[in-house]
């Protein structure tokens, strides 16, 4: 499997990554690589074999919907790089 | 007698009930001894003097009561992935490289609930991806046994630190052999429990189906005592296990005898060194000198196939877990952006070191429309065959054993720029992983002066016959009591 310089863009761009020419570059060689040796998968009969999600068995996890005490609001915005009052600051989303 | 940092948790609980020494000494000691080594090695990102002495003074007050419990009063170092309440948690990360948790992980609460001493946070691979410590936005940490050598990794902070006797014991977390590889490359003892052991929660999350917390001592007693701490179920992490959690020091016996341990050729691999493979022979020898019956010829044929499995499902989990790092609610934020979409970006490709980016990169590919099925879930499928093959082999056997890692520590820089050749290290502990099932390094000796690591696997929430078999070797054996000749 060898990867395009396109297609490394595009998985930058699906995982939100800002990257250089320079990565770009890097990263084609080094993924390529490593994709082509995930290729000895295919060798494998899973026919009828489910897929693994999980290893301990368990079933859906339920508990009561018991209100409790939060965290101070003051204490979850303290690491927060840009606030304002009692927010989260962000850029605008609508031009 | 030697330095205080010197003792193990079973040492110096002793000698703190009977008055002997103090809490304030113990961990004054240890402040010490990261004062004359840390310039040599760098295992710690955070050291917290002044909190330290003080939960030594209230564990002392505890201790004149007559209650203190097998951790109080005992320093330990955490690795920095591990949520303390206002102590700085990196992640060794320029990305939360400020990030101060309002809360506590599960296991961090259960500490303070006896005690303990918590002296600081250690070095460690960006977000626990890496096994060497070379992968740490901060710096390298070194191998105390050859400063030119890397001490494993994602925990090698931690792994190193207990070597050095830094700490008594330490934290580390494990997805892919992140506690025993460093444990076996640092000659101290590491346990990876059984998934779902031990809570998860407060554990920033790497790939949440392998991620597991664990600990990393200067003895296979240690390990236990630690053990009946951490481990046990928790609400707030719901893969968590509702098992009761026996006394993991109770099945602590110097001999193996009726005990079936099953050697797997597939681990003895292409690629291992030729004196790796001797001390480790040497080491199942002498298993069977205390009593075990060893096969030299179980199987497990689905080895091959656990690295790619591993680098399908670990990135893909990786890919999504990490996510949330978008300079928003914490972390880093770039300054300078045009959009939202534009800040986003630019946050994660300079927040984020090259070897997250890279694995990043593979998760998403993996998921990404037109591969999920060839990849994906293909993984899945391969990661249900390889657990059917332990699930087989523990129907004949009480354990398998084998080396940790197929080499000694490797040179600084040497595998940085080849990825694969650096996944390649974890190859005899990844598949313990992707089956669940709980695994322990313990030192077997050494090559070419370099240590040499023995894992012993067992089954599923069968972590006291791997601490009986780990315990029973270091009674016949002094691999544990050697420290390295920092100078």
């Amino acid at each position: 499997m060898k990867l395009s310089d396109e297609q490394v863009k595009h998985i930058a761009w699906l995982a939100r990554l800002a990257m250089s020419q320079a990565e770009v570059e890097r990263f084609k060689l080094q993924l390529s690589h490593i994709l082509e040796n995930f290729e000895i998968l295919q060798e494998v009969d899973t026919t009828d074999v489910l897929p693994a999600t999980q290893t301990t068995a368990s079933q859906n996890v339920f508990r009561e919907d018991n209100a409790a005490e939060s965290y101070p609001q003051q204490e979850i915005l303290a690491n927060a790089p840009n606030r304002e009052e009692n927010c989260f600051k962000v850029r605008a989303i609508l031009e | 007698m030697n330095e205080l940092c010197e003792l193990t948790i079973h040492e110096a609980h002793q000698l703190l009930q009977q008055r002997e020494i103090s809490s304030v000494e113990l961990t004054e000691s240890t402040l010490q001894r990261i004062a004359e080594t840390e310039d040599k090695v760098h295992a710690c990102l955070t050291i917290t003097n002044d909190l330290a002495l003080e939960q030594a003074a209230l564990a002392d007050a505890c201790a004149n009561e007559g209650q203190a419990e097998a951790l109080t009063g005992i320093p330990v170092l955490v690795k920095d992935l591990i949520c303390t309440t206002g102590i700085r948690t990196t992640c060794g990360s320029r990305m939360l490289e400020t990030f101060v948790p309002p809360y506590d992980a599960t296991v961090i609460e259960k500490l303070k609930a006896q005690k303990a001493v918590i002296i600081g946070k250690t070095n460690m691979d960006e977000f626990a991806m890496g096994s060497s410590t070379e992968h740490s936005a901060f710096f390298p940490t070194h191998n105390p046994w050859d400063l030119d050598r890397v001490p494993g990794g994602s925990s090698g902070g931690s792994a190193v630190a207990v070597a050095t006797d830094q700490a008594i014991y330490a934290l580390g977390s494990d997805t892919g052999g992140s506690i025993r590889q460093p444990a076996g490359f640092c000659s101290v003892v590491g346990l990876k429990p059984t998934y779902g052991r031990v809570s998860r929660f407060g554990l920033v999350a790497f790939a949440s189906s392998l991620d597991q917390i664990g600990p990393l001592t200067k003895d296979v007693t240690d390990c236990a005592l630690v053990m009946n701490c951490i481990a046990g179920h928790d609400a707030r992490d719901s893969t968590s296990a509702r098992y009761p959690v026996p006394d993991y020091t109770t099945q602590l016996v110097p001999d193996l005898k009726g005990l079936r341990i099953g050697i797997p050729q597939e681990y003895f691999v292409e690629g291992m060194q030729g004196e790796v493979r001797e001390t480790l022979e040497t080491a199942i020898n002498k298993l069977q000198e205390i009593g075990a019956a060893i096969d030299w010829k179980a199987s497990l044929p689905s080895t091959r196939y656990a690295l790619a499995v591993y680098y399908i499902l670990a990135p893909s989990e990786a890919s999504a877990n990490l996510a949330r790092y978008d300079g928003v609610k914490y972390g880093f934020s770039a300054v300078k952006a045009s959009s939202v979409i534009d800040a986003t970006e630019k946050t994660r490709g300079l927040g984020f070191g090259t070897e997250v980016k890279r694995r990043i990169m593979l998760g998403t590919y993996a998921l990404s429309a037109g591969y999920y099925d060839a990849y994906y879930v293909k993984a899945q499928k391969v990661r249900t065959l390889i657990r059917q093959e332990f699930d087989r082999a523990f129907q004949e056997f009480d354990a398998l054993v084998t080396p940790t890692s197929p080499t000694v520590p490797f040179r600084l820089g040497e595998k940085l720029e080849d990825p694969l050749q650096m996944y390649l290290s974890d190859v005899c502990t990844l598949p313990i992983n992707i089956a669940g099932v709980p695994a322990i390094s313990v030192p077997a000796g050494f090559a070419d002066g370099l240590p040499v690591g023995m894992q012993i696997i067992g089954k599923p929430f069968d972590e006291e016959t791997i601490l009986r078999i780990a315990f029973a070797y270091e009674q016949a054996t002094d691999w544990h009591k050697k420290r390295p000749p920092l100078q």
